[in-house]
């Protein structure tokens, strides 16, 4: 593994606080938590100068909701719905993550099938995840009425044919409900694979031309380039992982280092980048879309035969029980890392955890907000922003 | 005909033809930027939702006007006039055809021009009444925009005044008639000239890539942020209007105006304006929004060098024309 032990050198920027405030001029700006660019709720003070940020506190917390509490209360059967709601990009991933960490404890074995369909929907929830990243990208850099618009609409479409096919498997669009502990929920149906291969061809197509767009665009390199420039010491101090770790220049992928689901089975390629500017991690994501396709078109001719999960078929929902232990599992989300510790032994006879905490990536993300904003512009501001791709449901939890 | 009765029959058709047209532009643009979205775009309010701008006005003054607490009522109420005013006073002096031209004055291209550079105060007083932090930061940008940008207008206002000898529009578009337009000859300079038009008008009527003082994503609404009801209708409305007019004067300015074969002039200078504005919300559809560091660079280390390179080589080319 490539992890630095290095704490963080860079000044922390809560302590500068009283300096900025004896200062009159500075003109205090509370971005959110109403603002169309804050992709939901969330707060941050702006000390400006003119309209350069000298200082900024970051406040989540709008979208509380107690789901942590609430999971010790559920079974681990019940608790699969509420948790698509964390991070609502890449539901999946939720669902996979803390059903991970529930096989680990309670020692079900995934069988084979499984395994290789969760890491296609994976695979496909990444793709769909990055391209609502790329939207809502071109809405905060080009706002809600012109060309950011284009492009978000371009991604949604190409989105809805990856919803279409989640829906197919599943019965839903949005929140699935398709992974339990031991395995699947769903199968796949017949010709399935036919429309995988379809779909895949069409969007690979179209990441070419957002690539393009990325790329050479001037206004695009304009905006993103060298701007809000996270690098490598800086995420790794403060937990970042992902796409911004990656375009940060560390070669850090939980797919690859610590093989989980199928991925084991195939060759991943890590797409690396060094800048560490908005620009690199847009690359960094186009990339990662690029290579989940070329995962799903590997995986999706060679799902193995067999159960989908290691229960015989009934009405009522299983019921999990686990008495004891503690454990960690963690998956590559679009975002990030994508934890679950859980402590078992709590209510329900043992069916609901003593304690669920979920490690979300975007949290991480949004730490480096205060280290990375003075300097900027408001401007650059919502660019950084977006290109951290926060959800806040994740966030707040 | 009576000057002064000429002058008011031709304004208050101009003025209300021109509202009329942007309100339905506002149905255009959302059509038009439906199709290049895969999208449909309004559908439901009239044959191929063609009442959308009724609905819009009516719905607009049903809503409950407010003036927020801290906020200077009289400038917060004059703003929205002030803007739709000025917008409008620019096209008294468009010339749509020989005689449908509300005021034909010698100052025309100077009229145009200090009426737009107007435009920045009701912005400001907007962004300053509304005691909002949005609007303020959003009037220090267009003030920031509007005076920079006067400037590569002005200058590429000038090479068709300094090649036509006359700063009316009637007669730039005569001289145009008898020497070809200025857009194809003289061959460079004109273009040039154009395109710098255009690009100014984008940033003067705040257009995307320079929509930096409204920009929804970071300043909410900018100076509009706390406007409700029809007075923010009025600002929407001076907004188009001003992009509306913009167009027909890049059109009597630089395409030859009324200029064209087969039909009557009014017909060709009207589908020139529509060109023009067409093109205005092409380009708002298709680029992002640049930052406002970026658009004064583009405007003090290019455009204005260019403008005066422009006027430059149109005065030489007036000299060389004169001298042969």
């Amino acid at each position: 593994m490539k992890f630095s032990t290095a704490t963080a050198t860079v000044a922390d920027p809560y302590l500068d606080i009283s300096t900025y405030e004896a200062d009159a001029d500075l003109m205090v700006l509370n971005l959110g938590p109403q603002h169309p660019s804050t992709h939901g709720v969330f707060r941050i003070k702006l000390y400006l100068d003119g309209e350069v940020i000298v200082k900024a506190v970051p406040y989540p917390g709008f979208l509380h909701r107690g789901v942590e509490k609430l999971c010790e209360k559920l079974t681990y059967t019940m608790m699969t719905p509420i948790i698509d709601k964390n991070d609502y990009l890449s539901p999946m991933m939720n669902e996979q993550a803390i059903n991970m960490a529930f096989e680990d404890l309670h020692g079900s074995a995934v069988p084979r099938r499984a395994k290789y369909l969760r890491t296609i929907f994976a695979e496909l929830q990444r793709v769909a995840s990055h391209l609502v990243w790329l939207g809502t990208f071109g809405v905060d850099l080009g706002g809600a009425l012109g060309g950011g618009t284009t492009l978000f609409m371009h991604c949604f479409r190409e989105r809805e044919m990856i919803l279409d096919l989640f829906e197919e498997v599943t019965g839903c669009r949005f929140h699935y409900n398709t992974h339990m502990v031991g395995g699947n929920r769903h199968d796949i149906p017949a010709k399935w694979a036919k429309g995988v291969h379809r779909v895949i061809g069409v969007i690979a197509e179209r990441i070419d031309e957002y690539e393009i767009l990325l790329t050479s665009n001037k206004m695009f390199v304009d905006r993103t380039k060298g701007v809000g420039v996270i690098d490598a010491e800086l995420a790794l101090s403060l937990g970042i992982t992902g796409p911004i770790l990656r375009a940060a220049g560390v070669d850090h992928d939980l797919r690859r280092d610590a093989p989980y689901h199928a991925y084991d089975e195939v060759d991943v390629r890590v797409a690396v980048e060094t800048a560490g500017d908005c620009q690199a991690r847009a690359i960094v994501r186009i990339l990662e879309m690029r290579e989940s396709l070329r995962i799903v078109g590997e995986l999706i001719d060679n799902v193995p035969e067999g159960p989908i999960n290691g229960y015989r078929p009934t009405k009522t929902p299983l019921q999990v029980k686990i008495t004891k232990g503690q454990g960690y599992a963690c998956l590559e989300g679009p975002r990030g890392e994508l934890g679950t510790y859980v402590i078992a032994g709590g209510d329900n006879r043992g069916a609901s955890p003593y304690r669920l905490k979920i490690r979300s990536p975007s949290l991480h993300a949004m730490s480096c907000l205060p280290y990375v904003l003075p300097g900027l512009t408001v401007s650059d501001t919502i660019a950084t922003f977006g290109s951290l791709d926060p959800v806040m449901g994740e966030v707040d939890r | 005909m009576n000057i002064w009765l000429h002058g008011a029959i031709y304004s208050v058709l101009i003025a209300n033809v021109l509202l009329t047209m942007t309100a339905w532009s506002i149905w255009f643009e959302r059509k038009f930027s439906a199709r290049m979205q895969s999208r449909v775009g309004p559908t439901i309010v009239g044959p191929m939702g063609l009442l959308q701008p009724i609905a819009d006005a009516i719905k607009l003054l049903q809503k409950e006007s407010i003036v927020p607490d801290k906020a200077d009522r009289a400038l917060f109420n004059l703003a929205p006039l002030l803007t739709l005013l000025f917008s409008l006073g620019i096209a008294a002096v468009v010339p749509f055809s020989p005689e449908v031209i509300a005021a034909d004055l010698d100052v025309g291209v100077i009229f145009i021009l200090a009426m737009g550079g107007m435009m920045v105060f009701p912005v400001w007083i907007a962004g300053w009444a509304s005691n909002n932090k949005y609007a303020l930061l959003g009037g220090m940008r267009a003030v920031a925009q509007g005076i920079s940008y006067e400037i590569p207008l002005v200058l590429a206002a000038l090479v068709p005044v300094t090649l036509a000898g006359s700063m009316s529009l009637s007669d730039i578009v005569r001289h145009q008639i008898e020497h070809g337009w200025y857009i194809f000859w003289p061959p460079g300079p004109g273009l040039f000239a154009f395109v710098l038009f255009f690009v100014a008008s984008l940033a003067e009527a705040n257009r995307i890539p320079f929509d930096i003082p409204e920009a929804e994503s970071e300043l909410v609404a900018g100076v509009t942020t706390e406007y409700t009801g029809m007075k923010f209708g009025l600002f929407y409305l001076a907004e188009y209007l001003h992009t509306l007019i913009s167009a027909a004067v890049g059109a009597a300015l630089f395409l030859g105006g009324w200029d064209g074969p087969f039909a009557p002039g009014l017909h060709w200078m009207v589908l020139k304006t529509l060109l023009l504005f067409g093109l205005v919300f092409w380009v708002r559809w298709t680029l992002i929004r640049i930052r406002i560091d970026q658009l004064m660079s583009l405007c003090w280390t290019w455009l204005v060098p260019a403008g005066l390179v422009l006027v430059m080589a149109a005065a030489l080319w007036k000299w060389g024309m004169a001298g042969s």
